[in-house]
């Protein structure tokens, strides 16, 4: 477990050296104190529409980072030749693949941190209340979500030859799920066979990372908390999926060449 | 130096003068016409024509803000949510749906579809009437469709449901009235003599300023515009009870209840009536009307 953490140590740290993340949250932050600037019909208590484009910038830039870091993470060490020498170590594929993995989730973790507490910051300043409850559930689903996503890019940097492919491949699975997933069933009902078969099969085997994006509105429009044995099972179902993503990656990263 | 060739010479170089002075003036004039001919806003310039279809997404977008997020996509069933709430519930725009609103989900399609619905929402609210937390003191936050109405009527100004929209929640739940005002006078330099607007202008005059006078002879003003909007077709022929002329029908009635109002608050029987009988002719419920009208002549003979 210590190398583990150890691994995942070296990642945060290289997280916080590069400038991603930096330019990511000050764009947010000048784009979102723009907006709320604005002067509509003199009224200013005006604040959703500026909440609902701060959580989206968050999500964006959240996927933006959680991809971009997890998809160079291997093929970084194969090129710069530590991949071999960090083997060497008494330390197995799958810790290597987990330490990856659990430092990418953690950096994330800390992103996550930053951006929601400017999103509270900035709600607060015009809501006049702090319902950080409703931010904790939010943010913590949020985090759940991208372990799935940090998995499954892990998975897909040891299948797709270049960091740039996954990275892309990823981006646009990702959407697909975040924008259509929930409808999957419904469009597969208007089909024929043997496509409505196939549809279902997706919709069944892809992960619903919509869930935790449909949060958005919930926090938006200042809805009342869910149910923490919903919240559990949101977890437990990201969890398990995460599980199976990063199965996948150390089984095939056993059969890999390192070299 | 007055010779002929001199002369000659002269007026050749006066031609290309000329026509120098052309060729470097006629690009330049050019240009200026087209800086006069730019569309009058930048999502115009930018956008073009489809700068109307987001326009009516951002109305969309209002609607779904009164309902707190509750709002079917287009792979729900729509029925209920033809005509957006947030307008029908001015009583200025006449309502095209049918169904039921508080279930266009329909039953959980699979565990999935169940599960993901406690994370979305799932109660039909509205945000005058409290919204999520049903409370009545909250109903201010109607405020929240405002951006979206403000950006939609920069995207398109010449639809005026917009701006109908828009000028009943300032008034009446926020009690912006000058803001109101102006924005239905933007309105109006886009849409000259609409009846509808002048119908909202005059309410404005009537309920929120208390000139009365005002009130009437923007009314009577709106009305004029409506004779006017359809020149040569009888008033008969516009009024037929029909699914296409609805909401015709529905601002004229509108009007001349408002007018019949005004006349039997000052005592004109005779005028109320009238209005009333006009009223009538388009009213989709003409019995209560004619009741009251039986009312008001029977008052007036004792």
């Amino acid at each position: 477990m210590k190398t583990i953490f150890a691994l995942a140590g070296v990642v945060i740290k290289e997280l916080y050296r590069r400038k991603d993340f930096y330019v990511l949250f000050i764009l947010t932050v000048v784009i979102c104190v723009i907006m709320a600037s604005l002067n509509i019909f003199n009224d200013n208590q005006i604040i959703r529409y500026v909440k609902e484009l701060c959580l989206l910038l968050i999500w964006v830039s959240s996927l933006v980072i959680a991809i971009t870091t997890t998809a160079r993470q291997i093929p970084a060490e194969r090129e710069q030749r530590t991949l071999l020498p960090l083997l060497a170590k008494p330390l197995t594929r799958s810790q290597l693949i987990f330490g990856k993995f659990l430092g990418c989730w953690l950096a994330c973790g800390l992103v996550l941190f930053c951006f929601y507490a400017f999103f509270g910051a900035l709600a607060a300043s015009r809501e006049h209340a702090w319902p950080l409850l409703s931010y904790f559930q939010a943010a913590f689903l949020h985090w759940m979500t991208l372990g799935v996503v940090i998995a499954m890019t892990l998975l897909g940097s040891l299948v797709f030859a270049a960091p740039s492919s996954n990275s892309t491949i990823c981006f646009v699975f990702v959407a697909t799920i975040l924008c259509v997933g929930r409808y999957l069933d419904a469009v597969a009902l208007s089909l024929r066979e043997p496509l409505r078969s196939v549809i279902y099969s997706v919709y069944y085997a892809v992960p619903h990372l919509e869930i935790s994006f449909g949060m958005r509105n919930l926090i938006v429009h200042d809805w009342p908390l869910i149910a923490w044995k919903f919240i559990g099972l949101d977890a437990i179902y990201s969890l398990a999926y995460t599980g199976i993503f990063l199965v996948a990656a150390c089984l095939v990263f056993r059969r890999k060449a390192v070299n | 130096m007055n010779s002929p060739r001199t002369l000659w010479l002269l007026l050749i170089a006066l031609a290309v003068l000329c026509f120098g002075l052309a060729a470097n003036l006629q690009p330049k004039f050019q240009a200026l016409e087209n800086v006069n001919r730019q569309p009058a806003n930048f999502f115009n310039l930018l956008l073009g024509d489809s700068s109307r279809i987001f326009a009516n997404s951002f109305f969309i977008k209002a609607d779904a803000y009164y309902h707190s997020g509750y709002y079917p996509t287009i792979f729900d069933n729509n029925e209920a949510f033809k005509t957006p709430h947030m307008a029908e519930d001015t009583g200025a725009i006449a309502s095209h749906n049918q169904g039921e609103e508080t279930s266009f989900m329909g039953p959980p399609r699979d565990w999935i579809d169940a599960f993901g619905r406690n994370f979305i929402p799932n109660r039909h609210t509205h945000l005058d009437e409290g919204g999520p937390s049903d409370d009545l003191s909250t109903s201010g936050n109607v405020r929240e469709i405002l951006p979206w109405l403000k950006l939609s009527a920069e995207l398109d100004p010449e639809n005026i449901q917009t701006y109908l929209v828009t000028t009943f929640w300032l008034r009446t739940r926020l009690n912006k009235v000058s803001e109101a005002e102006q924005v239905l006078r933007e309105g109006l330099r886009h849409k000259p003599d609409n009846p509808q607007l002048l119908f909202e202008l005059g309410r404005i005059y009537d309920e929120n300023y208390q000139n009365e006078n005002r009130a009437q002879n923007i009314w009577e003003a709106a009305l004029r515009s409506w004779a006017r909007e359809m020149p040569g077709v009888p008033q008969s022929e516009r009024l037929e009870r029909t699914i296409a002329n609805f909401d015709d029908r529905f601002v004229f009635e509108q009007i001349q209840t408002s007018l019949a109002l005004l006349e039997e608050k000052a005592g004109n029987t005779a005028a109320a009536s009238a209005r009333w009988q006009q009223a009538e002719l388009a009213s989709p419920t003409p019995d209560d009307i004619q009741k009251h009208i039986d009312q008001l002549q029977k008052s007036s003979s004792r």
